[in-house]
């Protein structure tokens, strides 16, 4: 099985994020990038896979020259290749644009799954997985919190706004995985000392057959997300356990 | 760098995660100014300049690393923060090695990394020295364990070793399945190792090891000890295994540091050994110092990460720390206690990173590694101090890293040569005279 997974390299999570207040984008100079831990759990989801069931694993990332630190992290951790999509056209791409843009690289080798994460943990746009798939028209299968494959039918757990819900899928598609789905692994110092000879091939637009098409999307405003509201402290009168009971059913969590 | 405490921010500024309703681009700026060339390696492309300089690394040092360098420096980073920290403080306060973690430790490939082949890394000494720094910032304790593996006890039989003792040995150590510790000290011969009272004699094919050794950092849980004794041809090196008759170990009760590492006396009676156990390529006590410059170099690489817990426990507690109405931070006696503290971070990192690269290239002496050493561990010593002091009642507790740390390197001052012994090294090295005796 041929998998490909997408990865970012994103400003690490654990130092603030400033936004530029002309681009309305984030601020990622001076601050140290990271793989984006949520793509952690595609990497080993699709490395579990392929461990189990034969085949490789393909990072394909779309980002700057120093995009290349996080596909070697995802080498380090067994990937057998990755792909680094950067050009300048690109700065400042949308969803839409980096789903073309991602699915363009995908399609250019083998694949018979796409992983992704549900969202990067910078943009939150969470709609890229969707678009590549549809992009390369097969199904999406979302919000994986377990995976199993019997070698011809995908079985998802999927998380909901409500609880799990279990379906199945052939290939090709795209699954994206949330994060608990797996225990990432540490890449091995072995592994890290491999990376550097796995082939990384760099691509720009040219090399790419894709159509960026028109500017689909511009940041108008940016804002502060509203403070969060105090919780609520509930005084113990006596019938303190009675009320939590309520909040919880309000909250739908039992 | 990623900091094991949050980074400080000594200014109040936004706590946030980051923003939100944002769409975010893909694509971060253009490359821009790439940063300098070090001795032919290429420094890691960190794009702009930093809008903001690292505290614990104010000169960029780890800019002069390799991007696989950075990569084992986040992975070593990132796993002590998830996998040891959480549990340190309870097992220094029980006076135990969280020995459950040895197969991890394995598979990240730290057991004896820096020696080639027989299933290790085989990687440079720069990153050696760059995994010590991480897993000594969890605790020295930790590092002990993997320098103790690493380069007291796999070095000797990869360097000194037989065919057969290479083979039979090192894949399982690097495999985390045995244990080793490493047998020189005596109770009364620490500096002065050729005052060694262990003796081992003839007998017929075999040998009889008989005496004790002190001091001995992963002892009573070793499988396998690599023991030094006198005999008629000068000092030499045996490969002792746990559960040899006369051979047994007992751990050193009432430690006040390295509480998180088992310290242990092993005692031999009449411990008969066969030729095979002996390292045919050691003889003299040349042999036992090379293991210890080995394992030295990752100590003088180990304490910096000691050093930088320290050092950003204090920042970040003086940042939200209240007296008089403002932070403590504000305060020009802490302002000249961090900048003391940073700068010799500083410098500790130059000279350990100096010593890297002449490692790497072949070309470090032992003066050398003594000089980094001795001034490192100092370093970092003061500096746990200070952050001690600069935490006041708080720094006594467990509940922070410092005081853990501050008592871990008054063993670490004293072990793998005294601070004295490294003193007369290098002033023997300038002057040319000894005055060892």
């Amino acid at each position: 099985m041929d998998i490909a997974v997408c990865v970012k390299q994103i400003p690490d999570p654990n130092t603030p994020g400033e936004l530029d207040p002309t681009t309305h984008r984030l601020r990622r100079e001076g601050v140290d990038a990271v793989l984006d831990p949520g793509d952690e759990f595609g990497i080993e989801a699709g490395l579990a896979l392929a461990e189990a069931h034969g085949g490789e694993v393909r990072v394909v990332s779309m980002g700057p020259e120093r995009s290349v630190e996080a596909i070697r992290k995802a080498l380090a951790m067994g990937a057998a290749g990755g792909v680094l999509v950067a050009d300048p056209a690109l700065v400042g791409a949308d969803a839409l644009t980096t789903a073309r843009v991602l699915a363009a690289a995908i399609r250019r080798g083998p694949f018979d799954l796409v992983i992704t994460s549900t969202e990067s943990t910078d943009g939150y746009t969470g709609v890229v997985p969707q678009a590549i798939a549809e992009l390369l028209g097969i199904p999406a299968v979302t919000f994986a919190r377990s995976v199993s494959f019997d070698g011809s039918t995908l079985t998802v757990r999927r998380q909901t706004e409500n609880g799990t819900e279990t379906v199945e899928a052939g290939l090709p598609c795209v699954l994206s995985v949330t994060a608990g789905v797996n225990a990432p692994r540490y890449p091995s110092l072995r592994g890290i000392m491999a990376a550097r000879s796995k082939p990384l091939d760099r691509l720009s637009l040219n090399d790419l057959d894709v159509q960026l098409g028109e500017v689909d999307q511009e940041i108008v405003r940016v804002e502060p997300a509203p403070q969060r509201k105090g919780g609520e402290v509930v005084a113990d009168d006596g019938t303190g356990a009675q009320r939590i009971l309520e909040l919880l059913r309000q909250a739908k969590v039992i | 760098m990623n900091d094991l405490v949050q980074p400080p921010a000594v200014s109040p500024g936004p706590p946030a995660r980051g923003p939100t309703s944002v769409v975010a681009d893909r694509t971060g700026p253009s490359p821009g100014r790439a940063l300098a060339r070090q001795n032919g390696r290429m420094a890691a492309d960190r794009s702009q300049a930093p809008s903001r300089l690292d505290p614990a690394d104010l000169y960029a040092v780890d800019s002069l690393l390799s991007e696989e360098e950075r990569l084992i420096q986040g992975t070593v980073r990132d796993w002590v923060r998830r996998r040891f920290l959480p549990g340190v403080a309870g097992h220094f306060a029980a006076g135990t090695f969280p020995g459950e973690l040895i197969p991890e430790l394995a598979s990240l490939g730290l057991l004896g990394m820096h020696l080639q082949g027989y299933g290790c890394a085989g990687s440079s000494a720069l990153a050696y020295g760059v995994a010590c720094e991480e897993l000594e910032a969890g605790d020295s304790g930790l590092r002990s364990f993997v320098s103790v593996q690493g380069s007291l006890c796999m070095f000797p039989i990869r360097r000194f070793g037989s065919e057969e003792q290479r083979q039979r040995w090192l894949p399982e150590m690097a495999a985390g399945r045995v244990v080793g510790c490493f047998g020189l000290t005596e109770a009364d011969a620490g500096s002065d190792p050729a005052a060694m009272r262990t003796r081992a004699r003839r007998a017929g094919g075999d040998w009889i090891v008989s005496g004790s050794k002190m001091w001995i950092s992963n002892g009573s849980i070793a499988d396998l000890a690599v023991v030094w004794a006198q005999t008629d041809d000068g000092v030499r090196g045996f490969l002792v295994e746990r559960g040899m008759p006369g051979f047994s170990a007992r751990d050193v009760e009432g430690k006040l540091s390295l509480r998180a590492s088992v310290t242990s006396e092993l005692v031999l009676d009449e411990v008969r050994l066969p030729q095979a156990s002996v390292l045919p390529e050691a003889h003299g006590l040349r042999a036992p110092l090379g293991c210890l410059d080995e394992a030295r170099f990752g100590i003088s690489w180990g304490v910096l990460g000691a050093a930088r817990a320290c050092y950003q426990a204090a920042l970040e507690y003086a940042a939200g720390r209240h007296a008089f109405g403002r932070p403590i931070a504000a305060f020009q006696l802490t302002q000249a206690r961090l900048a003391e503290m940073a700068t010799r971070l500083v410098q500790g990192r130059l000279v350990a990173h100096r010593l890297g690269v002449l490692k790497d290239a072949g070309l470090a002496r032992p003066v050398q590694v003594s000089l980094a050493k001795r001034a490192n561990t100092r370093m970092a010593l003061d500096i746990a101090r200070e952050a001690r002091a600069m935490l006041g009642a708080n720094g006594i507790t467990l509940e922070y890293p410092v005081a853990r740390h501050m008592a871990n390197l008054e063993a670490v001052l004293t072990y793998e040569g005294t601070e004295e012994v490294h003193t007369l090294v290098l002033g023997r090295e300038v002057t040319g005279l000894s005055a060892f005796s």
